[in-house]
């Protein structure tokens, strides 16, 4: 199991050069659980996650991880502890699966010492675990989309961080494929207790797969808990303009979300 | 099953690693051979032994001033400037993910001829002037290039147009100051627009020497880090990468090691260009292929100087024949950019 981490923003204000997008957040993020920041588009969600992981520098307020500022954290430190999958990574041409995932280790390398028995290790587990490791040696741009989504996840566990963000790892891919990564990140979850902070668009699967819930809307924290707790049609409204109702999913018991447009009406 | 899956990663890594090894091996043979090639060959032609015994400090009868005065200079400018255009754009074209993003396409090699052209015709400069002129003169056409690209978000494809667009103004520079400069001074100058190792001389190789044995080292310290930059911005930075930082680290030593390059030889057209592809095919992924795109740059400034030397009845500059080799590829490379749909 992972070690527990205290992982917070405060008063954190950020965006793109003089666009603010985020406002003055503050929130904690469970150690060893699964979290899901949800929101309209442009509320926020991505430049919150993009800030956290150090990738925007906040033009206010700090991200802090066991209390200490993680702009003060020298950056190959923070990548053992840290670790993040962009939306839409870049793919050199030609590399190969274990190449690509092998590059996870490098904050684990240091400048004179080659591969060691743990670095071989880490990308092997990586590998198996992401259910990768029959096409080890083929290149990437051979791959399915589903396939290389879950190459670009063994490569973020081959770094074996504690915390791991991921911006939206569903998008583009069926909903087969989209069920299949959500219960890999499950399992690493329950597994290894890797606290895991993602974006994500379908408020259902959020629902479904999240022990803890935060939702955004136009750059501020509206509400955060459980899913349980905290899906109401009132919050739906609130935050995506949208009517429905919140049924219970008889699969996994959370709540799920009925929406309700212009041309059905609940009768 | 994660020993089973353990194990055959590491076969297939030492099976590349094993290819790794005998393919740079190869390429420093053959460099090695057209090293020897380039002063053994000439009006007349001198055996090994001959070779080895001026190279040991022996006088010679007639060989000690051709192969010693005229042929190791020349030979040596090829090997270095060689080596340095093959290792500057391959870090280029990799940390920009182009292999338009070259130090010759996107202008960074004319920056230094202009200003080494400024040198010799408008301020009579000495040597070492010159090449400290044309370092600076290709940092600042980095830094204005970057510059003007930058925009609001940063973009690689019109950094390559802008690039090309600085380019075609510095050639009109050069073509300018070698109209309005005296006479005596044009083929001094005129090395700046081809390529070329003629007229190469031990004393003008210095700087290129010291620089190719300080930078060579630090580029490939920070190989791995390169390699964690072809994964962009945002990958390279959780992986604990300081991108900024690398990338000025890279540039700066590329730029330098390119423009006294281009100072002791002119701009050898398509070289920076070629040498990395031709490497990264060689090597395949999964290593580094810094030091094999250096000994392709060496390989093919040699080989072209021996071609321009011998294989016509007319001489050429080597300038000459690695522009034939390059530009049909750069316009391959273009069509084949053209049909993805993105520069």
């Amino acid at each position: 199991m992972t070690t527990a981490h205290t992982f917070a923003a405060k008063q954190l204000t950020s965006g793109y050069d003089e666009r603010i997008i985020l406002d003055n957040i503050s929130l904690s993020i469970p150690s060893n659980q699964m979290s899901i920041i949800i929101g309209a588009n442009g509320c926020g969600k991505s430049t919150l996650l993009k800030t956290m992981a150090r990738l925007i520098k906040p033009s206010g307020g700090e991200v802090v991880l066991d209390g200490k500022s993680i702009h003060t954290i020298p950056s190959k430190q923070l990548a053992r502890t840290v670790g993040l999958l962009p939306q839409s990574p870049v793919v050199p041409e030609g590399i190969t699966v274990a190449d690509l995932v092998g590059r996870g280790r490098y904050p684990h390398q240091s400048l004179l010492k080659g591969w060691t028995k743990k670095d071989y290790e880490a990308v092997a587990e990586a590998l198996d675990l992401m259910n990768i490791s029959a096409f080890a040696d083929r290149h990437i741009d051979e791959l399915s989309g589903g396939q290389r989504q879950r190459v670009w996840i063994a490569m973020a566990l081959a770094q074996q961080t504690d915390i791991l963000f991921l911006d939206e790892p569903t998008t583009y891919l069926d909903i087969t494929y989209q069920i299949e990564i959500l219960d890999l990140l499950t399992d690493l979850n329950k597994k290894h207790g890797t606290t895991i902070i993602m974006v994500l668009h379908d408020i259902n699967l959020s629902a479904r797969y999240a022990d803890y819930l935060f939702a955004l809307k136009d750059g501020q924290l509206v509400a955060e808990g459980t899913p349980a707790t905290i899906l109401t049609s009132a919050l739906i409204d609130d935050v995506f303009q949208l009517k429905c109702q919140v049924i219970d999913d008889p699969v996994s018991q959370t709540p799920l979300i009925i929406p309700i447009g212009r041309h059905h009406t609940n009768k | 099953m994660t020993n089973f899956t353990m194990q055959s990663i590491i076969a297939a890594k030492q099976k590349r690693k094993r290819r790794f090894v005998w393919l740079t091996t190869l390429l420093a043979s053959i460099s090695l051979v057209l090293c020897v090639a380039m002063l053994m060959l000439g009006n007349t032609i001198y055996p090994v032994s001959d070779v080895i015994r001026v190279l040991l400090g022996e006088d010679v009868q007639g060989a000690s001033f051709a192969v010693g005065t005229i042929r190791l200079p020349r030979m040596l400018a090829g090997l270095f400037a060689g080596f340095a255009f093959g290792l500057g754009g391959y870090v280029f074209q990799t940390m920009l993910r182009n292999p338009l993003a070259n130090p010759n396409v996107i202008g960074i090699t004319s920056g230094s001829s202009a200003a080494a052209v400024f040198c010799i015709i408008v301020l009579q400069a000495s040597n070492t002037m010159i090449s400290i002129a044309s370092v600076i003169g290709g940092l600042i056409t980095v830094i204005a290039i970057f510059f003007l690209s930058k925009g609001s978000s940063f973009s690689i494809g019109r950094l390559i147009l802008i690039g090309i667009g600085i380019q075609a103004m510095l050639t009109a520079f050069i073509n300018y100051l070698l109209l309005i400069g005296n006479t005596h001074d044009l083929p001094t100058a005129m090395r700046w627009l081809s390529g070329s190792l003629n007229g190469a001389k031990m004393e003008t190789l210095t700087p290129l020497v010291v620089a190719v044995f300080i930078f060579t080292p630090i580029i490939l310290m920070l190989s791995k880090r390169l390699a964690i930059l072809e994964l962009g911005e945002q990958t390279a930075t959780a992986l604990g990468v300081d991108t900024n930082k690398s990338r000025v680290l890279l540039l700066v030593s590329a730029v330098i090691i390119l423009a006294l390059a281009t100072a002791t030889t002119g701009p050898i057209a398509f070289v920076a260009f070629l040498a990395g592809p031709i490497a990264k095919r060689l090597v395949g992924h999964g290593f580094s292929a810094l030091l094999p795109a250096g000994l392709v740059g060496v390989i093919l400034v040699l080989a072209a100087d021996l071609i321009g030397q011998f294989a016509f009845t007319a001489r050429y500059p080597v300038g000459v024949i690695t522009g034939i080799i390059g530009a049909p590829y750069l316009i391959y490379l273009l069509i084949r950019i053209n049909r993805k749909g993105d520069i």
